[in-house]
């Protein structure tokens, strides 16, 4: 007897035996289920339930979280256009727009047959090359209505996505200034083989001497960090390697894990020679699924010149291996231990800390969390020497920093200075010319007016995580921080009360404003907003959210004043609007079934 | 180890391993709080709990009491911030106090009160949320969740059923049921449950009993939450 | 009652989409209806029979946003009155008729004129004398500025005594366990 194949259960089984029936990859099966099922249906639930001998709710919270898994259908191809504001300055919308009405689907919604679903995503790391879009989480490049026609095409035409045209997926490295790390010859292996010989203290000490700090945006020191982690007591210690990435107009981790992938990894086997650690995670963000098999290649073939696996270049007792975790559309999981959650399949919100990942991360052992560039630029250390290293940048910020700069400049893409640089030298660098404004850090960063251009990227001055976002004089500063409201609304993790409310409630502010609404109350809602959200909030993710509205405020002002058209209170909605429903079921149109909106009318 | 500290002024003895909030109620100084539970493991989400420790804003339910801290919590500003918390819970919500059963009980209701909140402030969101009326002797009015977890800890620390859990994310969040149809009739969950019985909100609604109690005599209409060690205790013995 | 001595403050009172509960609470407050009337003197309200607002020092209202009805009256007070009251559950979140906001106002009156029985396949009404609905029920603070509020459903007498005294004396409410209720 032949039972007739399904193909759900075939798909459940093939994620549960790649991961070994381990519950803990829970995220990474239910990825790989919806790859080869286009949803996670309830059948594949009961599947996984049956198989990991999980709660039916433990795997629904987890699909739940992340946005870019579906536990309903959401067509055969899955449209979800970048919508950082810097894709926006390049006509994102109109281009969703056009698309939805080629192919007769409403914006979030699924076409009739089941066939496309087409959205918005937050900010997917291709601002130097947008505006850009992802299908089945696939990056698709310099999307122009042409493309977007032919893309039509293939999609009436169903033609598998593995068959569309390779330019499509063409994703430039546009590394556009060199310096030590992005111009190093640093062949794999080379920094293993300086730094082994000498030890794990030896080693230590170098990172401690070269003063590297951490490039994912806190600054922590790098050596500080191996060597808590180092000394803490744990049944197995581990490397985690945070390729999360999701600050909008960030790209350079992208660049170092497609170009550079040796200097990242091997940074990771230098820490796990230090803290004595067996396994290291990588943990790419969704949206970089295009590089996956890449990065497996290079891991295979790191095993095969034994520079991973058992007895690392002949070392007994080195023993280390790397996998790679992908999210799935979720920036919270950039948020370290957020992301030690994701790692161990569960819903990515942040822990509780103290304490903290050096002595609980993964599996409550004790864990290192590095920025890509962070485990990159520890190689050179290890090669160089810490002394060196130190000598590059400035006192506090030692060494050179990747920068990704997008928006308005001819030439966008990557640029790597020692720390010290001044923002105006950038500027001119990338060919940006009548700039207004630049933001530094993403969303969560700061935004500078034309005055502040001598000031230095340096943690000691202005700090960064690596976007660089240009705004010529064109370019409307409300809209720009309105953008980011509605990002960090839509990436809330919803864990506490201040960030879950008070991001929605800035949001609807926001809007409020650009829809002419606003009027001086909102003005003190918002101020009263950003403090709560300040010091009220569990994450950093919250603690930021205001940034980008004072900022603008406080240097755009112009921009809002413009808004306030109101000087009483007005409510957020349009009154007259209200009626509408009531109109059309009555068929009134009469004066009495409108109301005066003049402004001023109201108080 | 054990030691003291002080809060708004007053010295308070804790001993090792308590949270500052637990240190606080033992020691009769009330600290408002809604996903605190003190028989569960601390939760930290609501955010009501936080004080200011050394100038420093932190929840006082998650945070390890240490000798010599200076704690603040009752002070104007504080409560100005938590106040807007239930606000925000209000109008994320669908909190229409009159006709739940739980007025009375509740301790979002009664945190407002203490912190003196008028009104929701905000434009309330009026989400949809359909209650769950399949179980036999449980309803679940989804309108009144605040998030809080207590249900989800209790079913999985205590009932071992796993019959809860979140799902979605930010403002979408939502309470699910441990059932492919999503219904609480098509869980193992009784009323014997401990999940059943530790919501500090009006989702878990015993069918049988909602008026038992009437206005004006429930836990809350006769000492301020302020004036309860155990608030959830109180509660729970409706 | 400590306030100014003087000229006597005008208050003026309705209800929107309420039940007049608040009005009777307001009533309720017995005797101490002497003292208040010594200090004030009601404009447009319920219990004067006034149809015309004018110029005021206070008003209180009852009741939440469900047509624009409600809402031109509310919008007079707010342009009539120094300082406007939210008074009761419904005012403040829009109360029992805020429950209609689950459903959409299509539904509804779908629902009420066609599909239920007893009207003879019924038209929605049309009359132009008709307010129309809103969309979805509204609190008073979502479109005007409401200076205080009193929740309750309806508040006690000694509620609205206690927050009309502590307004009255330019303080903010305080109502304290046992008269702040939301039930
Ligand atoms: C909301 C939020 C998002 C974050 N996203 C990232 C990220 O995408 N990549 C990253 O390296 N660090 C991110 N971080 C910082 C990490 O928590 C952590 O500090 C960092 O990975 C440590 O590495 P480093 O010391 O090498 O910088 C984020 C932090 C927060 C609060
Ligand atoms: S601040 Fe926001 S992102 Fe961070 S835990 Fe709270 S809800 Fe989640
Ligand atoms: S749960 Fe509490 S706050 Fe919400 S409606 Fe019921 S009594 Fe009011
Ligand atoms: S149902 Fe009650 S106990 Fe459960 S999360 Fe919601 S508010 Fe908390
Ligand atoms: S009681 Fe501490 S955060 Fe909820």
């Amino acid at each position: 007897m032949t039972a007739t194949p399904d193909p759900v259960a075939a798909a459940v089984a093939a994620a549960v035996e790649h991961y070994r029936g381990d519950p803990n990859y829970i995220l990474q099966m239910l990825r790989e289920i919806q790859e080869a099922c286009d949803w996670i249906t309830p059948e594949a639930i009961d599947g996984l339930q049956r198989a990991l001998l999980l709660p039916r709710t433990k795997i629904e919270g987890v699909a739940g979280f992340y946005a870019h898994l579906y536990t309903r259908p959401h067509g055969r191809y899955r449209v979800l256009f970048s919508d950082n504001i810097t894709d926006r300055m390049l006509g994102n919308l109109e281009l969703l727009e056009y698309m939805c009405k080629q192919l007769w689907v409403e914006r979030g919604k699924t076409s009739e047959e089941g066939l496309v679903s087409i959205d918005t995503a937050s900010c997917t790391g291709m601002c130097d090359q947008g505006p850009a879009l992802l299908v089945n989480n696939y990056a698709i490049t310099h999307v122009t209505r042409q493309r977007v026609d032919e893309m039509c095409e293939l999609i009436r035409n169903k033609v598998a996505l593995a068959d569309w045209p390779g330019e499509y997926f063409r994703v430039e490295d546009n590394v556009r200034r060199k310096d030590i790390l992005l111009g190093s010859d640093c062949a794999p292996g080379a920094a293993l083989r300086a730094a082994l010989p000498r030890g794990p203290e030896a080693l230590l000490q170098e990172i401690k001497a070269s003063k590297l700090r951490g490039r994912g945006g806190a600054g922590f020191a790098t050596g500080l960090k191996w060597e808590a982690c180092r000394n803490a007591e744990g049944r197995a210690h581990y490397v985690v390697c945070n390729a999360d990435e999701g600050e909008p107009g960030t790209f350079k981790d992208r660049v170092l894990l497609a170009s550079y992938a040796d200097l990242v990894f091997e940074g990771m086997t230098l820490c796990a020679f230090v803290i004595g650690a067996g396994r290291g995670m990588l943990y790419l963000r969704g949206e970089y699924r295009h590089l996956l098999d890449r990065l497996n290649a290079v891991l295979e073939r790191r095993r095969r010149d034994h520079l991973l696996g058992a007895n690392i270049l002949g070392r007994p007792g080195f023993d280390f291996d790397i996998e790679i975790h992908l999210g799935a559309g979720a920036y919270i999981c950039g948020e370290e231990s957020a992301l030690i959650e994701s790692l161990e399949g569960k819903r990515g919100t942040p822990r509780n800390r103290p304490p903290f990942p050096v002595t609980h991360g993964y599996l409550d052992q004790p864990t290192v969390v590095n920025n890509v560039e962070t485990f990159a630029a520890s190689c050179l250390v290890a090669q160089g020497g810490g002394a060196r290293y130190a000598g590059i940048g400035t006192a506090e910020s030692t060494g050179t920093k990747i920068l990704s700069v997008s928006g308005d400049c001819a030439r966008p893409g990557l640029y790597e200075y020692a720390y010290g640089v001044s923002v105006g030298e950038v500027l001119a660098a990338c060919g940006a010319s009548e700039v207004q404004a630049v933001q530094v850090s993403g969303p969560s960063g700061v935004c500078l007016a034309a005055a502040e251009f001598g000031r230095r990227i340096a943690f000691e001055d202005v700090p960064t995580a690596g976007a660089l976002m240009v705004f010529d004089h064109s370019r409307d500063m409300f809209e720009v921080a309105r953008n980011f409201v509605h990002f960090f609304a839509h990436e809330s993790c919803g864990f506490c009360t201040p960030c879950r409310v008070g991001t929605s409630l800035l949001r609807n502010l926001m809007d409020k404003l650009r829809n002419g609404h606003g009027s001086p109350y909102d003005f003190a809602e918002i101020e009263r907003l950003n403090g709560i959200l300040q010091s009220m909030s569990h994450c950093g993710l919250g603690h930021t959210a205001c940034n980008p509205v004072l900022d603008t405020i406080a240097k755009f002002r112009p921009a809002y004043e413009r808004r306030l058209q109101q000087k009483e209170f007005v409510p957020a909605f349009d009154l007259d609007w209200a009626l509408e429903p009531a109109r059309q079921m009555t068929g009134r149109d009469d004066a009495g079934a409108h109301f005066d909106t003049a402004p001023g009318e109201e108080r | 180890m054990s030691g003291r500290f002080t809060i708004d002024g007053k010295i308070v003895a804790f001993t090792e391993g308590q949270t500052i909030i637990q240190a606080a109620l033992a020691a009769g100084v009330y600290i408002p709080h809604l996903c605190y539970h003190p028989e569960f493991k601390p939760h930290g989400s609501c955010k009501l709990c936080t004080v200011k420790v050394d100038g420093r804003h932190t929840a006082s339910c998650t945070m390890l009491a240490q000798a010599d801290m200076v704690v603040e919590s009752n002070t104007p500003a504080l409560n100005d911030e938590r106040r807007t918390l239930t606000q925000m819970l209000f109008v994320e919500g669908n909190h229409f106090c009159p006709s739940c059963e739980k007025s009375g009980d509740c301790k979002l209701q009664a945190t407002a009160y203490e912190l003196g909140m008028m009104s929701a402030h905000y434009d309330h969101f009026f989400p949809k949320r359909p209650v769950d009326a399949s179980h036999p002797d449980v309803l679940l009015d989804f309108n009144r969740c605040i998030l809080c977890s207590l249900c989800v800890r209790a079913s999985r620390d205590v009932d071992r059923k796993n019959a809860f859990a979140l799902c979605g994310r930010g403002i979408h969040t939502h309470l699910i049921v441990n059932a492919k149809s999503g219904r609480l009739a098509d869980t193992d969950v009784t009323l014997q449950d401990k999940a059943v019985h530790v919501c500090p909100v009006g989702v878990f609604l015993r069918k049988d009993k909602g008026f038992n109690v009437p206005i004006g005599r429930r836990v809350f209409d006769l000492k301020p939450i302020s004036a309860y060690v155990d608030a959830s205790a109180a509660i729970e013995k409706e | 009652m400590n306030t100014v001595i003087g000229k006597k403050l005008k208050v003026a009172t309705t209800s929107l989409a309420g039940c007049f509960g608040c009005h009777m609470s307001l009533l309720d407050i017995d005797e101490r209806l002497f003292d208040l009337i010594e200090l004030i003197e009601f404009d447009r309200s319920p219990l004067t029979d006034i149809k015309e607002l004018g110029s005021c020092d206070i008003g209180i209202i009852e009741g939440g946003l469900c047509n624009a009805e409600n809402v031109h009256v509310l919008r007079e007070f707010r342009r009539q009155c120094k300082i406007l009251i939210a008074i009761g559950a419904c005012a403040i979140n829009g109360g029992l008729p805020a429950q209609r906001n689950q459903l959409s106002l299509a539904l509804i009156l779908q629902e009420v004129y066609h599909t239920s029985v007893g009207l003879a396949n019924g038209l929605i009404p049309n009359d132009p004398e008709l307010p129309l609905p809103l969309a979805k029920v509204r609190a008073l603070h979502e479109v005007v500025n409401i200076d205080y509020f009193i929740p309750g459903c309806p508040p006690s007498a000694d509620t609205i005594w206690k927050a009309l005294n502590d307004i009255l004396g330019g303080r903010e409410p305080e109502l304290g366990h046992g008269l702040i209720q939301y039930d």
